[in-house]
């Protein structure tokens, strides 16, 4: 205590900051670091758990590169990309840009867009997967037979398939992307719109070169932020073909079913981890894309 | 409310991105544009009120799809319930999320303030050092993690389900974030007072950016309550599960009827929606703060 004591302000500054980092700066070396070192160091390995680790150098990566089921992985994972983040963030631009001329019950109106957002995508995906079941069961079909359309094979379908298992994603995080793109919104300077207003400047003209220029954040923001949740959908995929996880035939396996089921399924740790590096390589060149794209200006 | 201190020309106060739009003139264009937001709006909490619905069903009912049951029973839970796993999955969950969120809570917030408001040796260091495991995506760590759980005895345990999460980067980076705006003045006074540095943490800092902690918890929670990969993989026996865990596998038992995996949907999602009807202005700014900030 004396010790501390005859310290100056700067230095007890400097024990009280390091005492109060102890215990976080030794969590992220131990649960963050040293891991994402181990997930690098296996993929270089040979490993099923059970055996011996033996160095394989890149031989993990050059399985990867000819396995076909990679490959069609993929296509699935950028599939989920593509079609997925233009759907929500239309869709969720199109809602907030109307929710935010709207004054009577917008409360009540944001709320119901929102809530989605609250439910827990395994409970949600088995509710869709029921709406999806063929006649008598699933919602849907039963609502295009009582109009005399012909049913719809969602699930078991492979081409059908995957924007099946993918609504549920887009429709549970709609809601925070209204949210965000109404704050974004808010926060363009009423004043440009007066200044537009007294030109005389249509509502198509103001929506291109006054709104949508300005919510250039924002919408850097949502693109980025729902990319990364489709590279890594698991939950609805997992639960809607669970008695084929990724199927039929693959055709809705995204990259962290496959890691799953490399690693806890065929406990080959190796192969898994080097599909994680590969997962992180395309988060890391996805988001850098964007940002760069998206705030550069041209 | 907010002490969010930004340029306001730029970027909106949170309670600005909030309050109500201005009134405009009832016309045609206008009521159009309020029933088709409704219509929109209905669609979208469809699937949540039919699982709901579905769960209050008799089985005879189930595959009508009338919205309201002709004759609402509560039998469907009484069975899931009565079952016992899906209580247990329950405690599970709520311990697993409410511990989770206190340690958020408390470390972020501390982390973050440190990093804010002291000035010494390796704290760029340290930042960025926390800032690059966002980068991480957690699927990369999740076999280190279950090697180094199966190694320490950890598999099957709530330690095991929760300690990766017992802190997080966006929690820190949220909360260092926020604490910007406590005036340096403040802490000043309080050391001049003779306040150690724990105690204007705790009692001058940490109630000025309520609101912020308010959203951290909520989302902290949130995660942790709908939370599948890790529990799906570091668990492998029936009474440690958490409620999706079980709900996933509840629903992949080879002749489990369609209203009860609505029954155990139901039971995994109300607890949320219930938080979020209670919360929902503080919910929802959250989210805009988070989305300001973050």
């Amino acid at each position: 205590m004396t010790m501390y004591r005859n310290l100056s302000i700067r230095q007890k500054q400097i024990v009280w900051a390091w005492g109060f980092l102890a215990i976080p700066v030794l969590f992220y070396v131990v649960i963050r670091f040293y891991p994402t070192g181990t997930a690098f160091l296996i993929s270089f390995q040979d490993w099923n758990l059970l055996g011996s680790r033996t160095w394989v150098g890149i031989e993990n990566y050059q399985k990867l590169w000819h396995d076909a089921v990679f490959w069609k992985v993929f296509r699935n994972t950028f599939a989920y990309l593509l079609i997925g983040t233009p759907i929500s963030l239309i869709l969720s631009f199109i809602i907030a840009y109307h929710l935010d001329r709207v004054r009577f019950a917008h409360g009540f109106l944001r709320m119901l867009y929102f809530l989605p957002f609250m439910t827990s995508a395994v409970a949600m995906a088995w509710v869709w997967r029921w709406f999806y079941q063929d006649v008598p069961i699933g919602l849907f079909n039963n609502i295009l037979a009582g109009f005399g359309i012909p049913q719809i094979n969602f699930l078991g379908s492979i081409t059908n398939a995957l924007p099946s298992v993918l609504a549920p994603a887009v429709w549970a995080g709609l809601g925070f992307q209204v949210i965000i793109f109404m704050a974004g919104l808010r926060s363009i300077p009423v004043s440009y719109y007066e200044a537009a207003k007294i030109d005389g400047v249509g509502w198509w003209t103001v929506l291109t070169q006054i709104t949508l220029p300005l919510l250039r954040p924002t919408i850097v923001f949502i693109v980025v932020f729902s990319s990364i949740g489709f590279l890594r959908i698991f939950d609805h995929v997992f639960n809607m073909t669970t008695n084929n996880p990724g199927g039929p035939l693959n055709s809705t396996k995204p990259l962290v079913l496959m890691i799953y089921d490399t690693a806890f399924n065929s406990f080959d740790m190796g192969y898994a981890s080097a599909q994680t590096v590969v997962l992180f390589l395309i988060l890391l060149v996805v988001s850098l894309l964007q940002l760069w794209i998206l705030r550069s200006d041209r | 409310m907010s002490a969010v201190d930004m340029p306001a020309s730029q970027r909106p106060t949170t309670e600005a991105a909030l309050a109500k739009p201005p009134r405009r003139p009832a016309n045609m264009g206008q009521i159009i544009r309020w029933l088709l937001l409704f219509l929109g709006g209905i669609a979208m909490v469809m699937p949540i009120v039919y699982m709901i619905s579905t769960s209050l069903k008799w089985p005879h009912e189930v595959y009508n799809i009338n919205l309201i049951p002709e004759e609402p029973t509560i039998e469907n839970y009484t069975y899931v319930l009565e079952d016992g796993r899906f209580y247990w999955w329950f405690v599970n969950s709520i311990i697993i999320a409410t511990v989770t969120t206190i340690s958020n809570v408390l470390f972020d917030s501390l982390v973050g303030y440190t990093l804010c408001k002291f000035k010494f040796p390796g704290r760029q260091i340290v930042f960025i050092a926390i800032l690059s495991t966002l980068m991480i995506p957690t699927e990369m760590l999740v076999i280190p993690w279950y090697l180094m759980s199966q190694s320490l005895g950890w598999l099957d345990s709530y330690w095991g389900i929760m300690f990766p999460g017992l802190m997080t980067a966006f929690g820190t980076f949220l909360m260092k974030q926020f604490f910007e705006s406590v005036p340096d003045d403040f802490i000043e006074a309080a050391r001049i007072d003779g306040l150690n540095e724990l105690q204007i943490w705790w009692t001058v800092a940490m109630p000025l950016v309520k609101p912020a902690l308010a959203a951290l918890a909520i989302f902290v929670f949130l995660g942790n309550w709908t939370a599948f990969l890790w529990p799906l993989i570091v668990t492998n026996s029936v009474e440690m599960y958490t409620v999706p865990v079980g709900l996933s596998g509840f629903g992949d038992e080879a002749d489990v009827a369609w209203e009860l995996i609505m029954t155990g949907a139901a039971i995994s999602t109300i607890p949320t929606l219930i938080v979020f009807l209670v919360f929902q202005r503080f919910i929802i700014r959250g989210v805009v703060m988070a989305g300001l900030k973050g």
